[in-house]
């Protein structure tokens, strides 16, 4: 039996505003418990929420970037349930009126195709306080700094097919609100967090198979398991003569699995209705102008101009672009240089983002400058040294925080392109090993890459590839 | 409109209140003649009528500007609370 | 010279600002007649000689410098809904028996900034839900009209403290009536504003598209002193809204000549006789004053009671989830586990009108009767809304009786929750609407109060003081004092 997969995410990514959503309270990571939680947030009787205009402009923002209506007119709705870390026995969000409805982005697979995911709806609401467990007998610790923090909800259409999709989706996403600026993405701070909705039907099927949720993954890794492992528990559990329950689960990452949540008494009925606190968002035209004329570039169309600009490949262009800066450093890196895109990005994909994440650091944080980068570059242009020899020295850049000309002068690292000095090296490696040389001249053609090494070996690395390959054929050749 | 008991209990649940095998019965009656008040409601002709959330008409929510305003006072809010420590606030264990 | 607690603050404030007499003296005198009253009428929950005196003595000191303002010394008494820094906000209930608020309510902030002093914390229905001031914690309040009856509710406290002469003007607050009913039942002015004219910040929240902050007082002219100083845009209230204040009391002297006065038709229906009789009496009183009557029908006003025991009782659900006993508030012994802690820290917390109406708003906004119930109560509020609206294209006001009886006994109506609805049904209209309205004395059936009420358009709060002003000015109703009181 052939099963298919759906999966809808469900992202909650904390507006990075200074204050909260309904109240002046700081919204920074870290703080002493409690120590950002204000009369509002901690819903002393009598207090009021008052709407964060900068909470509306980010929402705004979103719904701008990813082609989707912007609701002329929206509305706050209390959710009500009770929890510790809900001070008001009710949350406020956005229920059947909210700010963004529609919209789409592209992801792109690692077989070079596009699909478009489709948006349902992106919300505000508010974010609720830390429930802490651990540590303590029988009680449970309340820290209600995050209650109140802004978030924006968005919700996906079923569109996507397998966990693989799900997690370039969820990159995307991830990638788009970074672009904006209005969430820095840091899953492990808790600002970017993905629930899923996974679900099976035989393959061909028309009818969804009834889903569960997935709350809270935080990394991507972690929910392309924790997918594969629903996925993988659903159908066998069907296969199994069993029945796919409608619940919400929780991914272990330890043991890999996903495990039900014990089900918070009855089954949650919000009893939504418009909050009488907090009157309709009303937005305009002027002002849904005034917002995308603040629009970056977005991810999709610097990826494009990349592209064009410096004929990159798709993939390239897509790596690049995952992040701003990045692509921005990419972009300074040619224009010093002068030219030479795939060299560029070659380098700043690989042995730059290598050392990035050796020591966990971000492109902005780069411990080499775009310029530095280029200047380098250039002497592998100028064939001052190879290609591999540049490996090194952008790593000793890094340690040592130096330019390449120091280092390349200090460690006297110059390429070897002088023709007779290579030639002289190419004999001595001849000479030094008859065998193998009889061997090649008898047919063993593979042996071409031992002389390479040989003559690499004596010269330190620094013989000119080029040039000693056209040599040394032509030295064997006869 | 009569409320039985077990929509009693899901109610009172819902509500989290608790109630005792005594007071349910005056409970169930008095929410039963609350419900037969209302039901008055049901005949009226409210189509195409648009719900009133808001008593004027034509408000629109206003903006604060994103500042932060307030500083730590957890010492002084925490004074009403039933148990604390070490600024947290504490509620017999919740298990998920 | 008149006693001092048979004054009126306009009388009070003259005197205070002539230095004929001191705020200090009239806080003492205050302060002993509610010592001398509190078993009897049980008007207060809080009593704060220390502060009230402190307070007196700083308003002495701009008076004596010159400094004072209209209400500067004037003692007045807050419902025990509004927040007050440092002492004691019950709500009338067990759940904040204790709790002291690290905050003030923006009227409480804002009369103190006009110089009142504050003698104490009045009792009240629990979070406000009744209409005898039965419901509260701390007891009921009596009636100083006859002390075996309510005041009314759930304002009780501040109703019957004015009318005791135990403080010149009481702070309340109207959901369904909770002023007027109780200033009609004890003789007194009350006025509710339009929603949105007063901050709700620091007020208790019962019902949030309803709740209004407003005045008890002797006279209209005083509501109006009152009135200036607690209205106002708060940027803390989100439904408070931007438009000035007007000056309540320079509106007061206009005539009345061409005012179109409404007589609601769906008013007088069942109406008892000698009730009707006054009603007619004062309003023929202001057609002698030069206003013209007109009848009006607001037919779909008789469903406002149903409407909102669905909506009010709804909002409350969800407003009252907060007292949880986790950062304030009641908490219940050894609970046994997070489910137990909630449940009897609210089951024990709440009282049972609470509990009940706790109940009806979650069932009527549970899935599956949200559409049937809570969707439908918003459709009839508009079309309340929307009698009114047209009325007023035809008259300025509307008026009629504020309550369909007199002051009943203690315990007649606790039985059944509608009997004691029903004693709303002339004035939640108001509050469905978001209408400014406002219930003046105009006689007595059988030696108790009878109150006339004045419904405006929105933000016609100065007209309405007017009409009751000029109201005020030939008759005298409104300075009766009950007897054992005076």
């Amino acid at each position: 039996m052939a099963w298919d997969s759906v999966i809808g995410l469900e992202i909650h990514a904390q507006l990075s505003t200074r204050s909260k959503i309904f109240s002046g309270s700081a919204t920074t990571y870290g703080a002493a418990p409690n120590a950002q939680a204000n009369l509002v947030d901690l819903a002393y009787p009598g207090v009021l929420p008052v709407l964060n205009a900068e909470a509306v402009r980010m929402a705004v923002k979103f719904g701008l970037a990813i082609n989707a209506r912007v609701a002329r007119r929206s509305v706050f709705a209390r959710k009500n349930y009770f929890y510790p870390d809900l001070p008001k026995g009710y949350q406020i969000s956005q229920y059947e009126l909210p700010i963004v409805s529609g919209g789409a982005v592209d992801i792109v697979l690692e077989d070079g195709v596009v699909r478009r995911i489709g948006i349902t709806r992106a919300h505000l609401e508010e974010d609720a306080g830390k429930s802490l467990h651990e540590g303590l007998a029988g009680l449970t610790a309340v820290d209600l700094n995050r209650a109140g923090t802004p978030l924006i909800e968005i919700v996906s259409e079923p569109h996507l097919y397998s966990a693989r999709e799900a997690v370039a989706y969820l990159k995307k996403i991830h990638t788009l609100v970074r672009y904006l600026g209005i969430c820095d993405g840091n899953m492990q701070e808790g600002s970017f967090r993905c629930d899923a909705n996974v679900s099976v039907k035989p393959r061909g099927s028309e009818k969804l198979g009834t889903r569960a949720e997935i709350k809270n993954v935080n990394s991507f890794r972690y929910v392309e398991r924790a997918i594969n492992y629903e996925i993988a528990r659903q159908i066998e559990l069907i296969e199994g003569g069993g029945k796919v329950v409608q619940e919400t689960r929780l991914y272990d990452p330890d043991r890999g699995e996903t495990r039900s949540m014990r089900t918070k008494e009855e089954a949650n009925d919000y009893r939504y209705f418009p909050d009488p606190d907090l009157l309709p968002l009303e937005i305009d035209q002027p002002y849904i102008d005034a917002v995308a004329a603040t629009l970056p570039e977005l991810p999709d169309q610097k990826a494009q101009r990349l592209m064009s600009e410096y004929s990159l490949s798709p993939y390239d262009a897509g790596v690049l672009t995952t992040s701003m800066e990045l692509a921005d450093y990419f972009e300074v890196v040619v224009r010093d240089l002068g030219g030479q895109p795939k060299l560029a990005a070659n380098t700043v994909m690989g042995e730059l983002s290598g050392l990035l994440n050796r020591d966990g650091v971000d492109i902005s944080q780069s411990r080499i400058s775009p310029g530095s980068l280029a200047r380098l570059l250039a002497r592998v242009v100028d064939n001052t040294i190879s290609g591999k020899i540049a490996k090194d020295v952008l790593e000793a850049m890094w340690d040592e925080g130096r330019e390449a000309d120091a280092i390349i002068e200090a460690r006297g690292l110059k390429q070897i392109t002088d023709e007779s000095a290579i030639e002289a090296a190419i004999d001595r490696a001849l000479a030094a090993n008859p065998a193998q040389l009889a061997d090649y001249r008898a047919g063993k053609e593979k042996l071409f890459g031992f002389f390479i090494g040989q003559v690499m070996k004596a010269t330190g690395g620094k013989a000119n590839p080029a040039r000693l390959n056209e040599l040394l054929k032509k030295k064997l050749g006869g | 409109m009569s409320i039985t008991r077990e929509q009693l209990e899901s109610i009172a649940r819902l509500a989290r209140l608790s109630l005792s095998a005594d007071e349910a019965p005056q409970y169930a009656e008095g929410l039963s003649r609350v419900l037969a008040l209302v039901e008055q409601l049901q005949g009226v002709d409210t189509r195409s009528v648009i719900p009133m959330a808001h008593p004027l008409p034509g408000q629109r929510a206003r903006l604060r500007t994103d500042e932060v305003k307030e500083t730590d006072q957890h010492e002084l809010y925490q004074r009403n609370a039933p148990q604390v420590e070490a600024g947290l606030y504490l509620v017999p264990r919740v298990i998920e | 010279m008149t006693e001092l607690h048979l004054m009126t603050v306009a009388e009070l404030s003259a005197s205070l600002r002539s230095g004929a007499i001191s705020s200090v003296e009239l806080t003492r005198a205050f302060l002993a007649r509610i010592e001398r009253h509190q078993r009897e009428l049980n008007a207060f929950i809080t009593v704060s000689p220390d502060r009230a005196l402190a307070e007196a003595t700083r308003a002495d000191e701009r008076l004596r410098a010159g400094r004072g303002g209209a209400l500067t010394g004037i003692p007045i008494a807050h419902k025990d809904i509004f927040c007050t820094r440092d002492e004691k906000t019950t709500c009338g209930s067990r759940m904040l028996a204790n709790f002291i608020s690290p905050y003030d309510a923006t009227v409480v902030q804002r009369l103190r900034e006009a110089g009142v002093v504050c003698l104490g914390k009045t009792n009240m229905d629990e979070f406000a839900m009744g209409s005898s001031n039965e419901t509260s914690w701390f007891g009921p309040v009596r009636n100083p009209w006859d002390t075996a009856r309510v005041p009314g509710g759930s304002s009780g406290g501040s109703a019957a403290a004015v009318a005791a002469r135990l403080a010149p003007a009481a702070t309340g607050t109207d959901t369904g009536g909770s002023i007027r009913q109780p200033a009609a039942l004890c003789g007194l002015t009350g006025i509710k504003p339009t929603y949105g004219r007063v901050s709700r910040y620091g007020m208790i929240a019962f019902a949030s598209s309803l709740d209004q902050a407003g005045v008890f007082a002797l006279s209209a002219e005083d509501a109006a002193l009152l009135l200036s100083a607690m209205a106002g845009f708060d940027e803390r209230d989100s439904t408070s809204v931007e438009l000035p204040v007007p000056d309540y009391v320079a509106e007061l002297a206009q005539p009345l000549k061409g005012l179109k006065i409404g007589v609601l038709r769906e008013f007088f229906q069942g109406l008892e006789a000698p009730i009707e009789e006054l009603i007619r009496t004062a309003l023929d009183a202001l057609h002698a004053q030069g206003a013209v009557l007109k009848e009006v029908s607001l037919p779909h006003l008789p469903l406002s009671v149903p409407t909102y025991y669905v909506v009010a009782p709804a909002e409350c659900s969800s407003n009252l989830a907060r007292f949880d006993g986790v950062r304030y508030g009641y908490r219940c012994e050894k609970p046994r586990d997070l489910a137990d802690l909630y449940q009897r820290s609210r089951g024990e917390g709440f009282g049972a009108e609470v509990k009940r109406r706790i109940m009806i708003g979650t069932y009527v906004l549970s899935a599956g009767y949200y559409d049937a119930y809570y969707l439908k109560a918003q459709q009839v509020r508009a079309l309340i809304a929307a009698d009114f609206e047209r009325a007023f294209h035809e008259v300025d006001v509307v008026i009629g009786p504020t309550t369909p009886t007199t002051a009943f006994a203690l315990g007649a109506k606790t039985q059944d929750p509608v009997t004691m609805y029903l004693n709303d049904i002339y004035t939640i209209g108001a509050n469905l609407a978001g209408l400014p309205a406002l219930s003046v004395p105009c006689g007595f059936a059988g030696e108790l109060p009878v109150g006339l009420q004045i419904v405006g358009p929105h933000f016609a709060e100065g007209r309405l003081l007017n009409v009751a002003h000029q109201y005020q000015r030939e008759s005298d109703w409104h300075l009766r004092v009950p007897r054992g009181f005076g």
